[in-house]
C-alpha cells in the first residue's frame, strides 16, 4: 500500500463504430492494491479535471461475475493473469514504469460502441435462438423427483459458469464463438431437463452463431486459455459431437 | 392519502390460496392486446418479463447494461431459501415465515411473508426444470446449507454463484420469449421518467445509452424491477451501475417510499484498502457455516493471526450468542464486528477488520471426515488440514480465489480479514399485497419494493423474493388491474403527457451538460457516500442525522453549481448517465436520514444509539413504531409521513433473541 507506481498507458480511442480509432498515450500514478479498472477511474477523473473526454469502458459488478468488463491488455483479453476478469486484475501484476496497451475486443460480430466498449448483443441472439429449456412457469415437477448424479450436475455447472464476456471470441484469430456456444450446449445436453430439445437446440444455436458472423474453429485453443472462468476446450468437442449427431438425425 | 395494504381476509395459510382462486383473470385473446413494460432484468424483472410473456402479454423489457444477463442479481453468491424440508430437520412453510418475520425484527407484513414462504418451494422446482445446476449430493438429490438466523438447512446453492445460475435460468426464459417475439428487449436503455395519464402509469421515457436518444414507450402497466439503492453510500457491494433512478422517478411521480432508512450492512466483506476504492466485495454469508469469527483478546495485538494462541482469541459471536453462534443474522453480526473494532480489537492495516477463520472446521470437521472415509488412522494435523482444505475448496473455491486476487493473501493459510459493508436495502417503493405502488398501474418487484424483509433481511432471502415476485406473484396480481384495462386502447406516444415527460427529461440532461463546473460527478458521489456511511450507517443518532441532512442539502446545491459533465447528450456518455444517478442519490440520501431521524427506536439494521438495551442490542418501541413509514413527496425537500400499522395475528412479537 502507498507505494506509487507510474504506468504508461496506450489506450484505444474511437468515437463510434463509424469512425476510425487510434491509440493515445497517458501516464497514470497507480497503487499496487488498485484494480485495473480503478486505475482507469483515476485516469478518467484526471481527464475530466483537465477538460478532456474520459475513456469509455464497460464494467459493472467489479466482482468478476457479470461479464461486462472487456479489455484487451497487452494483447491478451482480461490481461496477463490466468482465470481473472479485467475487474479482478490488480496493479500488483504490473511493474513501475510498465507500458500497458489497452484495446477493445476486436471482432466483426462485436462492433465498437465507443473507445473500449463493444456491442455483444450477438451473444443474446444466440441464446434466444435455442439456449434454454422450453418450460413455462408453473410446469415444473418437484425438484427432487428427477435425480441427477453429482458428476452430471458438476459437469453442467462447470459449463454454466460462463459469464458471456466474449474473451473467447476476442482471443480467437478467427473470432469464433464456439467456446461460448459449446458451454451452453454442454450444460443443457448433460442434464435430463435439456433432452427433449437437445438436437434442435444445437442446430439453431450454431445457425445463429454463423449468421452473426463469428468465425470457424480451428482448434487453436486460445479461447480456453484466455477464458476467465476456465471453460474447458472439451465443450467445443461436445458441441461438434452434438451438432453432427443432430444433423445425422436429420435436424 | 390512505394506505391500503389489501391483505386478503382469512387465516394466514388461506390468504394466498383464496386470493388466487378469486382474483379476476384476463382471457388469452385480451392478453395479446395488453402491453407491459418491465424495467430491470435481474431476478425479479427477468422472471416477470418471461412469465408474463409466456401468459400472452406483450412485454417490453429494459436494462441499462449491455445485456439482460448482467443485472446485479448475477453477483449473489450464497444461496436461495425454500421450505422444502428435504433435510428432514423440521422445516416448514410456517417456520420459514416465522424466521423471516423475526429476522426482520417484526417490521414486515405477515400476509406477504407467508405468501413468500408458500411459493418458495415452487421456485426451486421451476429453476431445476430450466436446467439450473444446483449443488447435489452423491445420491443425486439437491444439497442444502444453513444461513444466518435459522436453525435448519433450507438454503439451495450452486457453489458461490447461486445468483448467477438463477439469473441465467431466468435470462434464458426471457431470451426464449424474445425469440418468440413476445418480449421486445431494450438493452443499454435507462428509464428516466414514468409517464402518468389521468393518474395511471401509462409508460416511460427511456434513454438509449448508446445513442443518447430519448424514447417514449407506452404500456398498460409498468413494472419496476430495478433493485436497491445501496450505492447511495458510494462504497457498497452493489454493481457500479446500480442506482435508484427508476424508483426515484416513480417517487417523484407520486409513488410513496417505504422505510427508506432500512439498509442492510453485510458483516463479511473485504475491507477497504485505499482512497481509490470503487466498490466493496462480499464474502458470502455461507462462509459462516464453516468459518469462525474472532478478534484478539488483547487490544491492538499486532501479531500474525496464526501466532495468536487459541486462549487469546475472542470468538465474540459464539460468546455473545451461544444458540446461533457464527450464524446470527447480518445486522447483529455487523454491529458486533463494529463494537469490537471500536473497542480497539480490530485487525489488519486499518484496524477496521475481524478474522474469519476456517482452520478449525478444515481440520476437525472435514479433515476428520475425510480421514475416516479414507481409513487413515491417527492422522497428523498436517494431513487433516490438507484433507479438509480440499473439501473447503469444493464448497467455496471461487470465493477463496476472489479473496486472494483482491488481497494478495491466501485464505487457506491465513484467516480472512472482513468488515461490514452496505449490501442491500430493505426499504423501497411502498407496495400493497399485489405489489402495486400508490400509483395505479405502477408496480415494484424484488429489492426495489420495501415489503418482505422488514428491518433486516435474512441471508438467501433476496433471491427467493425476487423470483417469487416475478414467477409466482405478479402473474396473478396484475390480472386484478389489467382485467379492467381490456378496453383501453394503446395510447399514442404523441399524447401531451409523453411530450411533457420527455421535455422534462431533456431539460434535465441539458442542464447537467451546461453547468460546466470544476468537480467530477464521482467526487460528489464519494462525498455523499461518506456522509451517509458516517451518519446514517451502522449506528445513527439524532445529532448526526440532523447534520447529515443539512450537509446533503449543501452538497446538492453545490452539485448543481460546480459539477462537470463532459461530452454531449447525443452519444455514448457514461459520465452523463452517472450524473443523473448521482443527482437522484443526492435527493434520496436526505429522505433516508429524515426517515432514520423520525424512527425513534432501534430495529434490525436501523440502530439508533439512543435506543439500545444494556447489552447493546436493538431496543424496539412497538407502541410507537410497529409500522411502516411511507413518505409522500409534496414538493422539493418536503415530504409527508404516512404510517401503515402492522398487525401480528399469528406470531407473538417479542424481544428478538439469538442468545
Amino acid at each position: 500500500m502507498g507505494n506509487s507506481m507510474k504506468i504508461n498507458l496506450q489506450v484505444w480511442r474511437q468515437k463510434n463504430a463509424k469512425t476510425e480509432g487510434r491509440f493515445e498515450t497517458y501516464q497514470v500514478n497507480a497503487s499496487p492494491d488498485m484494480s485495473f479498472l480503478e486505475m482507469f477511474d483515476v485516469l478518467n477523473e484526471e481527464l475530466i479535471e483537465d477538460g478532456k473526454e474520459p475513456v469509455a469502458f464497460d464494467h459493472d459488478c467489479r466482482e468478476g461475475i457479470c461479464g461486462m468488463c472487456s479489455m484487451v491488455i497487452n494483447g491478451r483479453p482480461h490481461g496477463p493473469k490466468q482465470a481473472v476478469t479485467t475487474c479482478q486484475l490488480h496493479m500488483r501484476s504490473f511493474n513501475d514504469g510498465d507500458t500497458v496497451v489497452v484495446e477493445p475486443w476486436r471482432a466483426n460480430a462485436f462492433p465498437v460502441v465507443k473507445d473500449l466498449s463493444v456491442n455483444r448483443s450477438a451473444f443474446d441472439r444466440i441464446i434466444s435462438s435455442g439456449g434454454f429449456v422450453s418450460v413455462n412457469t408453473g410446469n415444473a415437477v418437484d425438484a427432487n423427483s428427477i435425480l441427477i448424479s453429482k458428476e452430471v450436475a458438476d459437469t453442467a455447472f462447470e459449463s454454466a459458469m460462463c459469464i458471456g464476456c466474449g474473451a473467447c471470441v476476442s482471443a480467437c484469430k478467427n473470432a469464433s464463438a464456439m467456446l461460448f456456444v459449446g458451454a451452453k450446449v454442454t450444460q443443457l445436453s448433460a442434464l435430463p431437463q435439456g433432452q427433449p430439445e437437445r438436437e434442435s437446440r444445437v442446430v439453431a444455436m450454431v445457425n445463429q452463431m454463423d449468421a452473426e458472423g463469428f468465425g470457424a474453429c480451428t482448434n487453436t485453443g486460445a479461447c480456453a486459455a484466455e477464458c476467465p472462468k476456465e471453460i474447458p476446450l472439451s465443450v467445443i468437442a461436445t458441441l461438434n459431437r452434438e451438432y453432427y449427431k443432430a444433423k445425422l438425425n436429420g435436424k | 392519502m390512505k394506505l391500503d395494504s389489501k391483505i386478503p381476509q382469512g387465516s394466514i395459510s388461506d390468504k394466498w390460496t383464496s386470493y388466487k382462486s378469486s382474483v379476476p383473470l384476463v382471457n388469452p385473446a385480451n392478453k395479446r392486446n395488453l402491453n407491459i413494460i418491465v424495467v430491470g432484468t435481474g431476478l425479479a424483472g427477468a422472471s416477470a418479463a418471461a412469465t408474463l410473456a409466456e401468459m400472452g402479454y406483450q412485454v417490453s423489457a429494459f436494462c441499462f447494461q449491455d445485456s439482460p444477463r448482467r443485472a446485479h442479481s448475477i453477483a449473489a453468491q450464497g444461496g436461495i431459501n425454500a421450505a422444502k424440508n428435504y433435510q428432514n430437520d423440521g422445516d416448514s412453510v410456517y417456520r420459514l415465515f416465522y424466521d423471516t418475520i423475526k429476522g426482520g425484527d417484526y417490521r414486515s407484513r405477515e400476509g406477504n411473508v407467508h405468501r413468500l414462504a408458500e411459493v418458495s418451494t415452487n421456485i426451486i422446482d421451476q429453476c431445476v426444470a430450466q436446467g439450473v445446476p444446483f449443488a447435489r449430493e452423491y445420491g443425486g438429490t439437491l444439497s442444502n446449507r444453513s444461513f444466518g438466523g435459522t436453525q435448519v438447512q433450507r438454503t439451495f446453492y450452486a457453489a458461490g454463484q447461486t445468483g448467477q445460475q438463477l439469473l441465467l435460468g431466468a435470462y434464458s426464459a426471457l431470451e426464449r420469449q424474445v425469440g418468440i417475439g413476445n418480449v421486445k428487449m431494450f438493452a443499454r436503455h435507462e428509464m428516466i421518467e414514468v409517464v402518468t395519464i389521468e393518474g395511471k402509469a401509462r409508460g416511460i421515457i427511456a434513454r438509449n445509452l448508446e445513442t443518447g436518444q430519448l424514447e417514449r414507450h407506452f404500456a398498460h402497466a409498468v413494472l419496476l424491477c430495478t433493485g436497491g439503492y445501496g450505492n447511495v453510500f458510494y462504497l457498497s457491494t452493489n454493481a457500479m451501475g446500480s442506482n435508484v433512478t427508476a424508483a426515484w422517478k416513480a417517487h417523484r411521480a407520486g409513488a410513496v417510499f417505504g422505510n427508506p432508512c432500512f439498509t442492510q450492512i453485510h458483516p463479511t466483506c473485504i475491507p477497504v484498502s485505499g482512497h481509490y476504492q470503487s466498490k466493496l466485495t462480499l464474502m458470502s454469508e455461507s462462509l459462516r457455516n464453516d468459518g469462525r469469527i474472532w478478534v484478539p483478546k488483547k487490544q491492538g495485538d499486532d501479531r500474525h493471526p496464526n501466532d495468536i494462541p487459541e486462549e487469546e482469541r475472542d470468538y465474540y459471536l459464539e460468546r455473545r450468542y451461544p444458540a446461533f453462534g457464527n450464524l446470527v443474522p447480518r445486522d447483529i453480526a455487523s454491529r458486533a464486528a463494529k463494537e469490537r473494532c471500536d473497542a480497539g480489537h480490530g485487525v489488519g492495516p486499518s484496524k477496521m477488520a475481524v478474522y474469519l477463520d476456517f482452520k478449525y472446521n478444515m481440520m476437525n470437521k472435514y479433515g476428520k471426515e475425510e480421514a475416516s472415509k479414507k481409513g487413515i488412522k491417527n492422522p497428523s494435523d498436517q494431513i487433516l488440514l490438507e484433507l479438509g482444505r480440499d473439501v473447503i475448496k469444493g464448497k467455496y473455491g471461487n470465493l477463496f480465489d476472489m479473496y486472494k486476487q483482491i488481497t494478495d493473501e491466501n485464505p487457506y493459510e491465513v484467516p480472512m480479514r472482513i468488515y461490514p459493508a452496505v449490501h442491500y436495502t430493505m426499504g423501497g417503493l411502498w407496495v400493497d399485497y399485489e405489489l402495486m405502488t400508490t400509483v395505479p398501474g405502477l408496480y415494484a418487484l424484488g429489492e426495489a419494493n420495501f415489503s418482505e424483509h422488514g428491518a433486516n433481511r435474512l441471508g438467501a432471502s433476496a433471491l427467493m423474493q425476487g423470483l417469487a415476485d416475478g414467477y409466482f406473484v405478479i402473474p396473478y396480481t396484475i390480472g386484478n388491474y389489467l382485467s379492467k384495462e381490456i378496453h383501453t386502447k394503446p395510447i399514442s406516444t404523441d399524447h401531451e403527457e409523453f411530450v411533457k415527460a420527455e421535455n422534462k427529461a431533456q431539460a434535465r440532461i441539458n442542464h447537467f451538460l451546461t453547468i460546466n463546473g470544476k468537480r467530477s460527478v464521482e467526487s460528489y458521489h464519494r462525498e455523499l457516500g461518506l456522509i451517509m456511511w458516517n451518519k446514517c450507517g451502522m449506528a445513527r443518532n439524532e445529532k448526526g442525522l440532523k447534520e447529515a441532512i443539512s450537509e446533503i442539502q449543501a452538497l446538492r446545491e453545490d452539485f448543481y453549481k460546480n459539477v462537470k459533465v463532459p461530452g454531449s447528450a447525443d452519444e455514448f456518455n457514461p459520465e452523463l448517465d452517472k450524473a443523473g444517478r448521482v443527482a437522484d442519490f443526492l435527493e434520496l440520501g436526505e429522505l433516508m436520514c429524515l426517515d432514520a431521524l423520525h424512527r425513534n427506536e432501534s430495529c434490525g439494521g436501523h440502530f439508533r444509539e439512543e435506543f439500545q438495551t444494556e447489552e447493546g442490542e436493538a431496543l424496539r418501541d412497538d407502541e410507537q413504531y410497529k409500522c411502516v413509514f411511507a413518505w409522500e413527496l409534496k414538493g422539493e425537500n418536503n415530504w409527508e409521513l404516512h404510517r401503515e400499522e402492522l398487525n401480528y395475528e399469528n406470531i407473538k412479537i417479542q424481544q428478538r433473541s439469538y442468545k
